[in-house]
């Protein structure tokens, strides 16, 4: 297997161009929402609104402004699927169309999907959704493409401020690390890495500097697996059956003891 | 987004599963279910019980092939169904032990076979259809008690596996509690004792396991709500989502489909001769809208 390869996101210096977007839409020849009669959402500049089957990348804008709107600041940060090292659809789906490919990235066969959608409940990222076009559900696959032909995502090509990086999940650590000690350094002290680490899902193939928490992002701040649930729902379920055999077989009984002379 | 949501599910995405899929949550229940009633009575009822035993296979088949096809119709892609079962790049066998959606479609598809022998079985029995070997498909021929087993064990999966499938998942409330799995096999065996004692008493069957069996459905319409009620504790902040019209929905399910059978079940003198019709009538509703209720209000989230 190659190393594992990535992005790093560093959402101090992305200027919500939406470059990331339109590379990304171009390349994969994603469809336009509505045949392009796109409406204004009214959330800031985000009339993307979501991740979503054609709608790989997604900048937010997150306003904080103050009530006299004297003082304030946009966050702004270029979302994609987190390639999870522990990945919770490539887990559940029953199909098997979701694999992790020889770049430790995770990619929908879309020829494999049948539109089942429990990834799409599983992601704790509210990444993945059905492309109308295909019946599948798609994301992000890195450009997988591109890199089996030694080439760079679209996406992190395309930005003009290299808020998004590409490249090898350690090269990148490295990097971002600097980047948080020269923000301390600087006086922002809130910088820090978002899934650099294994806190959570064996780490994130896709980590992000952030200056607030995670939920102002609209990230979770502990994201889970999904079978987190599988044993202790097996075992209630167990002893709901036991219960209700033992009611059945109570009541069948008693029905005997009375009915005998 | 500055409020800090109640649990980290809230972030996930809604897989838009919707009626087809409350659908099959209601009849994949009555499909385990009353087949799981019907090997009680197999197992444990009289000769003159065989009767009820009968109707619970003659549910079980048609409500697994419809269970079948509400699933292959909610599919985006229906005509991609088998990829459940067989690899499509491979041909192998496709199987994730972990994966409550890959066992569920392979205990489906062994559990409908079940279902087809014993509904088979049944004819057979009524007379309906010409099959001398099918008496070794009851008990107390081992073959018979072996697929009356394996069957009801399937069946308690079948029943039980749709509400653990929701809590493997990422979305706020089903995956906020482990009891879904639990409630939904309490809640199938109501509901299938319910629709066996609801047609016993359209076809005037009066054998003695009936009494029995309103008595059962009695205890487990009483379980469900002391399960229903520590799920709900179980939700914890989460609870808050059902602040709604669904919770107004979900309170509804509480009064008319346990609280009101629950009473009709002690005070049997309530509703006169129409009290098992009335009490089984309401446990089958409360239990399709609690299955409505649970689809619906976590993906409005």
């Amino acid at each position: 297997m190659a190393e594992p390869m990535g992005f790093y996101t560093d959402t101090t210096v992305c200027i919500g161009c939406k470059a990331c977007e339109v590379a990304c839409k171009e390349w994969n020849q994603l469809p336009s929402t509505n045949g392009g009669k796109n409406t204004l959402s009214g959330d800031s500049y985000d009339n993307t609104r979501a991740l979503d089957g054609i709608h790989w990348r997604h900048v937010k804008f997150v306003e904080q402004f103050t009530d006299d709107r004297k003082d304030g600041r946009w966050l702004l940060m270029s979302d994609v699927c987190k390639h999870c090292v522990q990945a919770a659809c490539l887990e559940v789906c029953p199909t098997g169309a979701i694999i992790r490919t020889e770049f430790d990235t995770v990619v929908i066969q879309s020829d494999a999907c049948n539109g089942c959608r429990d990834c799409i409940s599983a992601c704790p990222f509210g990444v993945i959704e059905i492309n109308p076009a295909s019946g599948t559900a798609q994301k992000c696959t890195l450009c997988y493409d591109r890199l089996q032909a030694g080439m760079e995502p679209a996406c992190s090509k395309a930005c003009p401020t290299q808020s998004i990086q590409f490249g090898t999940i350690r090269e990148l650590k490295e990097r971002a690390q600097k980047r948080v000690a020269q923000l301390h350094q600087m006086g922002e002290k809130r910088a820090y890495l978002y899934g650099a680490d294994d806190k959570f899902l064996g780490g994130l193939n896709s980590f992000y500097l952030l200056v607030d928490k995670p939920e102002v992002y609209r990230l979770p701040a502990n994201p889970q697996m999904p079978t987190r649930n599988l044993k202790l729902g097996s075992w209630f379920s167990v002893l709901g059956a036991v219960l209700v055999g033992l009611m059945g077989m109570i009541s069948f009984r008693n029905r005997g003891a009375e009915e005998r002379p | 987004m500055n409020t800090v949501p109640p649990s980290d599910t809230f972030f996930s995405a809604s897989p838009e599963w919707g009626w087809l899929v409350a659908l099959y949550f209601f009849v994949g229940g009555l499909a385990g279910g009353s087949y799981f009633i019907a090997m009680f009575i197999d197992l444990f009822g009289r000769p003159a019980d065989r009767a009820l035993a009968r109707i619970g296979y003659y549910i079980s088949f048609p409500c697994i092939v419809l269970s079948g096809i509400l699933l292959t119709l909610d599919l985006k892609r229906p005509e991609r169904f088998w990829h459940m079962l067989i690899e499509s790049n491979t041909f192998r066998p496709m199987f994730k032990y972990w994966s409550p959606m890959s066992i569920g479609s392979w205990a489906l598809t062994i559990f409908g076979l079940f279902s087809l022998i014993k509904f088979l079985s049944a004819l057979s029995e009524d007379g309906k259809i010409n099959w001398p070997q099918a008496n070794r498909w009851r008990p107390p021929h081992p073959l018979g008690t072996t697929l009356a087993v394996v069957g009801g064990l399937l069946g308690f999966y079948v029943a039980g596996y749709t509400g653990v499938l929701l809590a493997v998942t990422n979305r706020p409330i089903w995956s906020d509690t482990p009891l879904l799995g639990m409630l939904f096999i309490v809640s199938a065996a109501s509901i299938s004792a319910s629709l066996i004692l609801l047609l016993a008493e359209r076809s005037r069957l009066t054998m003695p396991g009936v009494r029995a069996l309103h008595q059962m459905d009695g205890w487990v319409v009483l379980l469900e709500l002391i399960i229903l009620i520590a799920l709900m504790i179980s939700l914890g902040p989460v609870f808050r989502a059902w602040l709604n019209l669904w919770g107004v929905l979900l309170f509804l399910v509480i009064v008319l489909g346990l609280l009101v059978p629950l009473a009709l079940f002690w005070r049997r003198d309530l509703l006169g001769a129409r009290n098992l019709i009335g009490t089984a009538a309401l446990v089958l509703l409360g239990g399709f809208l609690l299955r409505v209720v649970i689809v619906f209000s976590a993906q409005g989230v």
